[in-house]
């Protein structure tokens, strides 16, 4: 009997013990961390792990995990890309972990200093807090000789990511549908477009236009054709931050959310948007149910998997009034080394190999390689010798980086947020009592404001 | 190291109680305490949620909800909640107290009403997605009673959102309800009802007079859960319409502002206001529902 009383005693001990020094040991992470941080943040000793090329290779080793968004493929592409990464690095191993929702779990664990040693970076962490998370991979100026797409997740000159493929937005479509209601030419202008939605609406049983609304982040794919209405690729990164009219009459913002006002009004979207579903509505959209979505290059190879004759699914750019049309062409993810990764050689190596070598920004990824020179996918080609081109958006004037963002949080917009959006439908079908106006004029208000302060501010 | 078996039966007792109970209360300040001080803490911040630093800006994210009033125009959504408490309450109470007397399958019955507590929330929020769809479930089945002219669409319709989504609370959370309202009668007497009976007292007399009387501080206690948890709603709407159409409810706002705009500090604060909020109308509860001694 005393004996038993020891033991559940000691049991209740070695319990207690294990809780303290699982949380003393946490605690020492925690200064570590912080300590790491204060150091990187001056800014001042930037060093650039670069990865050795040739026979040096070799010499690298040590474990690191690599975390993905992609969980569809982390159990079969990526192990390839492993497989091949290991015979030019073959001390290196490499783990994969994927997150089925790469922002916000990410957004979690990087308040530890325990989220992987290559991982991308997370859109919504502010771009001037990067150099407290990350390593920085280069001068923007050196790096910029072989990428692309290098100054959306740059600061002060510095580079902490490089993009793992890069997109270009517009709307995707069905041919077939298009053919099956007349449709001959590829509409280019507001009216071109809206009249082929209605002649979709008329000849065919497929819905012209799906908002998708229920899933909600669809509807920032939206934003994406900003520059196409504009005509400018200055107007996103420079143009918006130095007017205080951003949604008003004849500026593009009004004119692009115009085209879904009036298509929701006049019926051209599915029949009730609160209940869509959007694994459904990519097969919808291969087979002929639906006439166009507004996305992103990204969507293209899932929607082709899924069609019977992955020729009628086919990419057009944002109707526009402007004179040229651009299509914008923006980073998806970015691809960095944690600044807590103890093997940064090694993370180093799998960051350049996996942009350079594995293929997959234009595989998987399926937009554009933002490595230099690399060739133009498939899709793309129809519009060599057309007036349509592809660029890049112009950045932010230096000491305006991150200003949208800011101005953008500051107002409760949510630029690359469903909410406004969804507002809109609501409004357009009839549930809400304000206009497409009223919508404008309180975004715009609240731009002003927001603008006013964070102009000043800085 | 002093052995244990030395020390007194009564120190002995008093050793392992405090080592047993530590666990629970470490456990407890680390997940309820910590956190909710910190809460406080930075809803005096304009923290972004990741930033290394921190600005103290002092009572300035509490003046913004308080001058802004889209802030509590969401409150409204509270009040579809709340009168779907009275349903939800009622609807246990009177499942409690027939199960409580002798029916066929009683405990059939019993496995049915409580196995929506059992399942997880985000599940049940797409089960009545589905429920809800143009071509869904409740539609079809008003179909084949041939009540066909009452089909809706029920997420669409602004003055039916918030009653579709406010039924699917009452059908998740009425099992709890339930099972404490029936355990509560359980501990009533067989004794009491022989005696009443023997009155001459038929089942809503026993109702009235005997079952109400024993499970009042039950009742009050489930009514001030279920009111606060009217305040608090959150999962149903953000599972199934992630708060558009008008379903929006306070908490779901502040997850918007703590996530989609990076305002941790502001919505910390909005946390804060809510916490306020519920303790203010638990309290009120007990001022007006007054104990008789």
């Amino acid at each position: 009997m005393k004996k038993t009383k020891a033991v559940t005693g000691l049991a209740a001990l070695t319990l207690m013990a294990g809780l303290f020094s699982g949380c003393s040991s946490n605690n020492n992470n925690a200064t570590n961390a912080a300590a790491t941080n204060a150091g990187g943040n001056t800014g001042t000793a930037v060093e650039a792990t670069a990865a050795p090329q040739g026979d040096a290779a070799k010499d690298i080793k040590g474990d690191i995990t690599v975390i993905t968004q992609r969980t569809d493929i982390v159990d079969t592409v990526f192990k390839d890309y492993a497989a091949k990464f290991n015979e030019k690095y073959p001390n290196v191993k490499v783990n994969f972990e994927a997150l089925s929702n790469y922002e916000d779990q990410i957004k979690i664990r990087m308040s530890t200093s325990d989220y992987g040693d290559v991982l991308l970076l997370p859109t919504s962490v502010a771009i001037k807090d990067l150099p407290d998370f990350f390593e920085p991979l280069g001068k923007k100026s050196d790096l910029e000789q072989q990428y692309t797409g290098l100054e959306e997740r740059t600061v002060d000159g510095i580079s902490y990511g490089i993009p793992i493929t890069v997109n270009f937005s517009g709307v995707i479509y069905n041919k077939q549908v298009f053919k099956d209601a007349g449709v001959t030419e590829v509409p280019r202008t507001f009216d071109q477009f809206s009249a082929a939605l209605k002649s979709i609406k008329e000849k065919t049983d497929a819905v012209p236009l799906y908002t998708n609304y229920a899933a909600g982040w669809t509807l920032t794919q939206w934003e994406a054709d900003l520059a196409t209405v504009a005509g400018d690729r200055e107007y996103v990164n420079i143009g918006q931050v130095a007017s205080d009219d951003n949604f008003v009459p004849g500026k593009p913002h009004y004119e692009l959310y115009k085209v879904m006002y009036d298509a929701a009004k006049d019926g051209l979207i599915e029949e009730d948007p609160t209940t869509t579903d959007w694994e459904s509505s990519k097969a919808d959209l291969a087979n002929g149910k639906i006439g166009t979505m507004m996305l992103g290059s990204w969507a293209i190879g899932q929607i082709k998997g899924l069609a019977a004759n992955p020729d009628d699914v086919g990419f057009m750019p944002f109707p526009t009034n402007a004179d040229k049309i651009l299509v914008p062409l923006s980073d998806d993810y970015n691809l960095g080394v944690s600044i807590h990764s103890k093997n940064k050689e090694a993370a180093r190596a799998w960051v350049d190999w996996f942009i350079n070598e594995s293929g997959y920004p234009t595989t998987e990824g399926g937009g554009m390689s933002p490595v230099k020179g690399a060739e133009l996918p498939e899709i793309l080609k129809q519009f060599a010798g057309t007036d349509i081109t592809f660029d890049t958006l112009a950045p932010a004037k230096a000491g305006e980086e991150g200003w949208v963002d800011a101005i953008d949080k500051e107002a409760e917009i949510g630029l690359w947020q469903p909410d406004f959006k969804k507002v809109i439908i609501e409004a357009a079908i009839g549930n809400r009592k304000q206009s497409y106006d009223d919508i404008m004029k309180e975004l715009n208000d609240k731009w002003k404001a927001a603008r006013a302060k964070i102009v000043t501010g800085k | 190291m002093p052995k244990l078996s030395n020390m007194s039966y009564k120190n002995q007792r008093i050793l392992i109680i405090f080592l047993f109970s530590l666990v629970p209360v470490v456990l407890l300040l680390t997940f309820s305490y910590l956190p909710v001080f910190k809460m406080f803490q930075y809803s005096f911040t304009s923290w972004n949620g990741l930033s290394k630093n921190m600005e103290y800006i002092g009572f300035d994210n509490y003046k913004t909800i308080f001058t802004k009033p889209e802030y509590f125009a969401v409150f409204k959504v509270s009040l579809y909640y709340f009168f779907a408490t009275f349903v939800q309450m009622g609807l246990a109470l009177y499942f409690a107290t027939i199960l409580s007397f002798n029916v066929r399958m009683k405990n059939w019955f019993k496995g049915i009403l409580f196995f929506p507590t059992l399942l997880n929330g985000v599940a049940i929020g797409f089960i009545f997605l589905f429920f809800f769809k143009p071509e869904g479930t409740l539609n079809t089945i008003l179909d084949l009673l041939g009540l066909g002219a009452l089909q809706q669409k029920w997420l669409l319709n602004p003055q039916l959102i918030n009653i579709s989504l406010a039924f699917a609370s009452v059908w998740r959370y009425m099992g709890m309800n339930f099972i404490i309202f029936l355990g509560a009668i359980s501990s009533i007497g067989s004794d009491i009802y022989e005696a009443s009976e023997i009155d001459g007292a038929n089942r809503w007399h026993q109702f009235r007079h005997i079952i109400i009387p024993s499970i009042k501080r039950i009742l009050q206690l489930n009514l001030i859960l279920a009111v606060s948890g009217a305040i608090g709603v959150f999962e149903i709407p953000y599972v199934m319409t992630g708060g558009s159409n008008g379903s929006g409810t306070f908490v779901i706002q502040t997850v918007d502002v703590a996530f989609k705009y990076s305002k941790l500090g502001l919505a910390s604060a909005m946390a804060v206001v809510l916490l306020g909020i519920v303790v203010l109308v638990t309290i009120l509860q007990r001022i007006l529902i007054k104990e008789e001694k």
